[in-house]
């Protein structure tokens, strides 16, 4: 296509391509003079430590990690590309599995873009909004969960591990309960919600969390005094607000420097400023710091929990224009969810115009004005920002995730270097990458 | 909603507008005859060659994007573009040339940059206490294939970077546009290191290359991959895949079902 692009050049071994702006030169000439000791390691990308397929390439001198460098790409799947050959609603089931730990983060960020870029903002209704929360605000815990039970098992801990995913196993059974799935939701749509809540959610978000603020106490007991957790995970990592700011890092990354950085405070979505939390912070700069904010955050999280369950007044949960609003009523039928009959009889039976617009909007979707917007929420992991670009079309022109795992990752290498090898893998675990949400 | 733009194009080049066909009219935030119109759409899905099955192909669309906005922007946004200016000022450049246009879309205030001065106006946007954009959040690439025609030059690839200041508590959009011909563009990894990856990435997907960049590859595709597949020209499907030297023949072409 144009001359930046490796140049193939035909050799008796087969098509060579030179990749232009690499270092290898260097590399290759830094390699012939190292001394016996300097060993280069590939951890990954199928490495049970390196959080999914996440390749980490280290140079490393005894037990002197001197070089640390990233390989991602593996779990590359194209979903950025796939959403321009899909309708707007049918977005939402694609960005959800993007990082597959934070389905409704991914979801409603894209959503809120959707809704931002048709002007419609102010029309979502209420209770939409209070679920997306609830919602998001579970899936804090869950992802936080699964981040300290890997992060521990990693260690070597494996009660913390078994206790994490003990207790992420009840936030998906919650998931289960309303959305019907336990990953990969295309729950929030734009325009609301796929549905409503089932009968006997909101007991259930009760019974969670009271179990939960039983259970959290547990990791303070099990991890957060234990002098050997706290050896290993005091002083690394190291990570200073001028090196996050630097590095993009955001989330717990940020906040374990001192800084309350939080998009729900500082730019309040979804109506977060109508929330009772605290932005809990750390000033250790290290990896146990983050652990500490996490758990804090989990804490946190369940109140806003009980807080959106307090508010939830009955309502409709999907925009009243009738132009955007997905058209069928779904209902639990004998072989599973879908249309409701009432649904299906009027536009089968009696309307044919609801027939056609039902056939319209579903296969064709509806327009969105043109223009771009940015819209961002605080994922667990940092600053989930939508860059969604709209050409007038009834698919999107351009969707891009800046996904905070991609972005902190990069510390990684400012993290490791000059520490032991045994400490990359609790550098890592701290940054909590996901490589759903790293490749996309 | 959308802040005060002034129509930029030209009204309506190809006969039928369908900003106001039915369809489009009833629903919320159309841009009628306001923005800049970048291009003409015929049928819904883009493709020209074989016959029309979609029944869409009498399908005329003027694409408009957000035009350029007049004083005042509101909010924050005119005290931004006043300090953004005065800086440049002092540096000796013309705020006019630097800035080509200045966009107020839907709450979002966007500065288009020539690109020669990318690197100057992030610097600025980041170090002038006033401004104080110390997050970047990275560089996201947009393809507008066939918009040359409209335009003297090629805009056809833009660079999309948001900068957000914690300080002031603000958001704001660079937009640099490249046409396919000539896709060079300052890299801005001096100003903000977390760009490294981020315009990697636009380089794998976009072909947009970014001089200056420590280690311009690619990121997520591999090594040898050919062609940008981000792009809106790049192929779906019909072509081999290569891969290490493995040609593995479109999917259309690996079996005979005859």
């Amino acid at each position: 296509m144009s001359a930046s692009q490796a140049s193939p050049r035909e050799t008796t071994e087969g098509t060579v391509y030179t990749v232009t702006g690499g270092d290898w030169d260097e590399v290759a000439a830094a390699a012939k003079q190292a001394d016996d000791e300097r060993i280069i390691v590939n951890m990954g990308p199928q490495h049970p430590s390196t959080h999914g397929v996440l390749r980490l390439i280290l140079e490393i001198d005894g037990e002197t990690v001197t070089e640390a460098r990233c390989g991602i790409g593996y779990l590359h799947t194209g979903i950025e590309k796939n959403l321009e050959y899909r309708t707007w609603t049918q977005g939402t089931t694609f960005v959800t599995r993007m990082d597959y730990l934070t389905p409704f983060f991914n979801e409603t960020a894209y959503c809120l873009g959707v809704e931002r870029l048709l002007g419609i903002e102010e029309q979502i209704p209420d209770r939409a909004t209070v679920i997306r929360v609830l919602l998001m605000e579970l899936n804090r815990i869950s992802s936080h969960l699964v981040a300290i039970a890997t992060g521990g098992m990693e260690l070597g801990a494996t009660t913390i591990m078994i206790y994490g995913f003990r207790d992420r196993e009840l936030v998906l059974d919650v998931y289960e309960l309303i959305t019907g799935l336990r990953m990969n939701h295309a729950y929030v749509r734009p325009g609301g919600l796929a549905q409503d809540l089932p009968p006997g959610a909101v007991d259930a978000v009760r019974a969670f969390v009271k179990k939960m603020r039983k259970n959290l106490p547990e990791y303070d007991k099990l991890a957060t005094g234990n002098p050997i957790f706290k050896g290993r995970l005091q002083g690394i990592g190291h990570l200073d607000l001028a090196g996050c700011m630097a590095l993009g890092a955001t989330g717990p990354i940020l906040r374990a420097t001192g800084l309350p950085h939080d998009l729900r405070k500082s730019q309040p979505y979804c109506g977060y400023d109508t929330y009772d939390f605290e932005v809990p912070t750390a000033d250790s700069c290290d990896a146990y710091g983050r652990f500490l904010i996490r758990i804090e955050e989990m804490h946190q999280s369940l109140r806003i929990v009980e807080q959106c369950l307090d508010r939830l007044a009955p309502g409709p949960v999907m925009v009243a224009d009738k132009k955007i609003a997905w058209p069928a009523q779904l209902a639990l039928g004998p072989d599973g969810l879908g249309n409701s009959l009432d649904h299906i009889k009027k536009i089968m039976g009696t309307s044919m115009e609801a027939l056609i617009h039902h056939f319209k909007l579903v296969t064709e979707g509806f327009r969105v004005p043109p223009g771009q917007v940015y819209a961002a929420v605080e994922s667990p992991k940092g600053e989930l920002g939508v860059h969604v670009v709209s050409d007038g079309g009834t698919r999107p022109y351009r969707v891009h995730f800046r996904d905070p795992s991609f972005t902190n990752l990069q510390s990684m290498a400012a993290m490791c270097e000059g520490g032991q090898v045994a400490d990359v893998i609790v550098a890592v675990a701290s940054i909590d990458p996901v490589m759903g949400g790293v490749d996309r | 909603m959308s802040g005060p733009t002034a129509g930029g194009g030209e009204p309506n080049a190809g006969g039928v507008n369908p900003d106001k066909d039915l369809n489009a009219q009833n629903l919320p935030g159309q841009r009628g005859e306001h923005g800049e119109a970048i291009r003409v759409q015929r049928g819904m899905f883009g493709a020209r060659n074989g016959g029309d099955t979609s029944g869409y192909g009498g399908l005329v669309r003027t694409v408009r994007l957000p035009g350029e906005a007049t004083r005042p922007y509101g909010g924050y946004f005119d005290e931004v573009a006043d300090e953004l200016e005065g800086a440049l000022e002092e540096q000796g450049l013309l705020p006019e040339s630097v800035i080509e246009k200045t966009v107020v879309d839907r709450g979002e205030l966007t500065f288009h940059i020539a690109r020669e001065h990318l690197p100057r106006v992030a610097r600025t946007l980041r170090d002038d206490p006033a401004l104080r954009f110390e997050l970047c959040t990275g560089v996201s690439g947009v393809h507008f294939p066939g918009t040359a025609s409209l335009h003297d030059v090629g805009r056809e690839l833009h660079a999309v970077y948001h900068l957000r200041s914690i300080t002031h508590n603000r958001l704001i959009r660079l937009e640099v546009s490249v046409p396919d011909s000539d896709p060079h563009l300052p890299s801005i990894v001096d100003v903000y290191p977390t760009n490294d990856w981020h315009e990697r990435e636009a380089y794998d997907f976009f072909g947009l290359v970014f001089d200056g960049h420590p280690a311009l590859t690619r990121i997520m595709m591999p090594d040898d991959w050919q062609g940008f597949p981000q792009r809106k020209d790049y192929p779906l499907g019909g072509i081999p895949v290569e891969y290490k030297g493995a040609r593995i023949p479109a999917p259309d072409e690996r079996r005979s079902y005859s």
